[in-house]
């Protein structure tokens, strides 16, 4: 029953994996994402308040979704790794670290560009907005452990250590950031809330969801090929496997 | 000669008290530190102290969770680096209860020297008296706190030649929440408004982390150690 969880620590065949999904997640991503942007961006009708401006939110929504997504991830994979002793775990969180960081980076950068016609201004000190500045800095964090080492062993097992930390920590750090705003009781902003959407413009919401989770999972088995090469350049199924 | 749990902890408390009160200039240097960064404040900022009152509780906070990190990197560095935390790892008892003693000598020296001090630099931000009880309460809670967290980030990187920076790049994120409820509450006391919420708060983080990361501060010093 457990023989597919310790296949999963053989580098060949997680390489071997990877190699076979990745094309199957991008030309899933590319359908799913298709529909979206065409639907959301044409089809969809302008909101009544915001106008056009709201279709950022065909973007921004699923990439800040995906900033937690492959956070979780990252620190579920290095958590493994470490209660395991499974290697390819840390290469599973090291291929996610930098993507999940980009994913929270577009996040901002889109909710800022949003900012600038709803808020007047490119940066509120919003709490979500805010929390995801806080999750960059964690990325950076983590990103910067595993490269300070070097023992990339060490290094492996110190970022998973603090990826754990880290897990535990974003609830605190996102409740915290919303409930210190309703403390201060600052400058009241329109927030996009949870309108009762009309289903023209939540369909291409769910499909730009989904399909960044399939593109991420496409990005995810190819970084996860690099790593597993880069880690594995002694071994001889090195030069079978590539030929 | 066997060692019990609570005289392995009190020995190691003592020994690193007396290793703090040894060298007063190290000791001193955090709460000059502390000092320094709230005069830049007001000579950055302005001189009225009804400005500066609004400012003064994240002024005090800013500046005492910097200089608290600072000096956590000098928290198992010099053990590690002449062998007596390899010693200690060995003498029988848990790393657990080192990890906890030394941190909880740590915060005595600069934790807790630093809430005696608070109430000078509280005044010359024109905090009124009637807070300094709130004040040092949540600053007491923070700094513990700050110093479990930074346990964590000292262990991870201790084998590091040059840790300092990524230490700060790695607690700061993960202190945010103490900021917001330390400041939150030290203003509110200000106001005159109960602060008791974001008290609560600001312990029970404490408890959380008392309770849980004297285990990741033990698993990060293992992976360092090995």
């Amino acid at each position: 029953m457990w023989t597919w969880f310790y296949r999963l620590a053989s580098p060949p065949y997680v390489y071997g994996v990877a190699a076979r999904l990745a094309p199957w997640f991008l030309g899933f991503a590319a359908v799913t994402i298709g529909y979206g942007l065409v639907a959301g961006l044409v089809f969809a009708p302008p909101d009544y308040q915001q106008g056009d401006a709201f279709r950022i939110i065909y973007v921004h929504a699923p990439s800040a979704w995906m900033s937690l997504f492959s956070y979780t991830t990252m620190a579920i994979a290095g958590a493994i790794a470490l209660i395991w002793r499974i290697k390819m775990g840390h290469a599973v969180a090291a291929a996610s670290a930098p993507i999940g960081a980009s994913f929270t980076l577009l996040a901002l950068v889109t909710g800022s560009l949003w900012g600038r016609p709803m808020w007047g201004t490119y940066w509120a000190w919003d709490p979500r907005l805010t929390s995801e500045l806080i999750l960059l800095f964690l990325y950076a964090g983590m990103m910067s452990l595993r490269s300070a080492f070097e023992d990339p062993a060490r290094g492996d097992r110190a970022a998973a250590l603090l990826g754990i930390v880290g897990l535990v920590n974003v609830p605190i750090i996102h409740y915290s950031v919303v409930w210190w705003n309703s403390l201060h009781q600052g400058a009241t902003v329109a927030k996009l809330g949870k309108p009762a959407m009309p289903g023209s413009m939540l369909w291409p919401l769910l499909s730009m969801l989904l399909g960044f989770m399939l593109f991420y999972g496409a990005v995810l088995c190819m970084r996860l090929q690099g790593e597993v090469l880069n880690r594995e350049r002694q071994a001889k199924w090195i030069r079978e496997a590539i030929g | 000669m066997s060692v019990g749990l609570w005289e392995a902890f009190g020995l190691i408390v003592r020994r690193e008290l007396c290793l703090s009160f040894r060298r007063p200039d190290q000791l001193a240097q955090p709460l000059v530190f502390f000092l320094i960064v709230t005069t830049l404040f007001p000579l950055g900022l302005s001189l009225q102290l009804s400005l500066l009152r609004d400012m003064a509780p994240g002024v005090l906070w800013v500046a005492a969770l910097l200089s608290s990190l600072l000096s956590l990197d000098a928290l198992f560095k010099s053990d590690a680096d002449d062998g007596t935390l390899e010693q200690l790892a060995l003498c029988g008892q848990g790393l657990n209860v080192i990890v906890v003693a030394k941190t909880f000598a740590h915060w005595l020296v600069t934790g807790a020297a630093l809430v005696l001090v608070s109430p000078v630099v509280g005044t010359a931000l024109g905090i009124p008296g009637g807070a300094f009880a709130t004040m040092m309460l949540s600053l007491g809670l923070g700094t513990l706190t700050l110093s479990w967290l930074g346990a964590i980030g000292a262990g991870l990187t201790v084998g590091l030649k040059r840790g300092n920076v990524l230490l700060s790049l790695i607690v700061l994120p993960l202190a945010m929440p103490l900021l917001i409820f330390g400041a939150g509450a030290t203003d509110r006391a200000i106001t005159g408004t109960s602060a008791a919420g974001a008290l609560y708060f600001l312990a029970a983080l404490c408890v959380f982390t008392c309770t849980l990361a004297p285990f990741a501060a033990t698993a990060a010093l293992r992976i360092t150690l090995e």
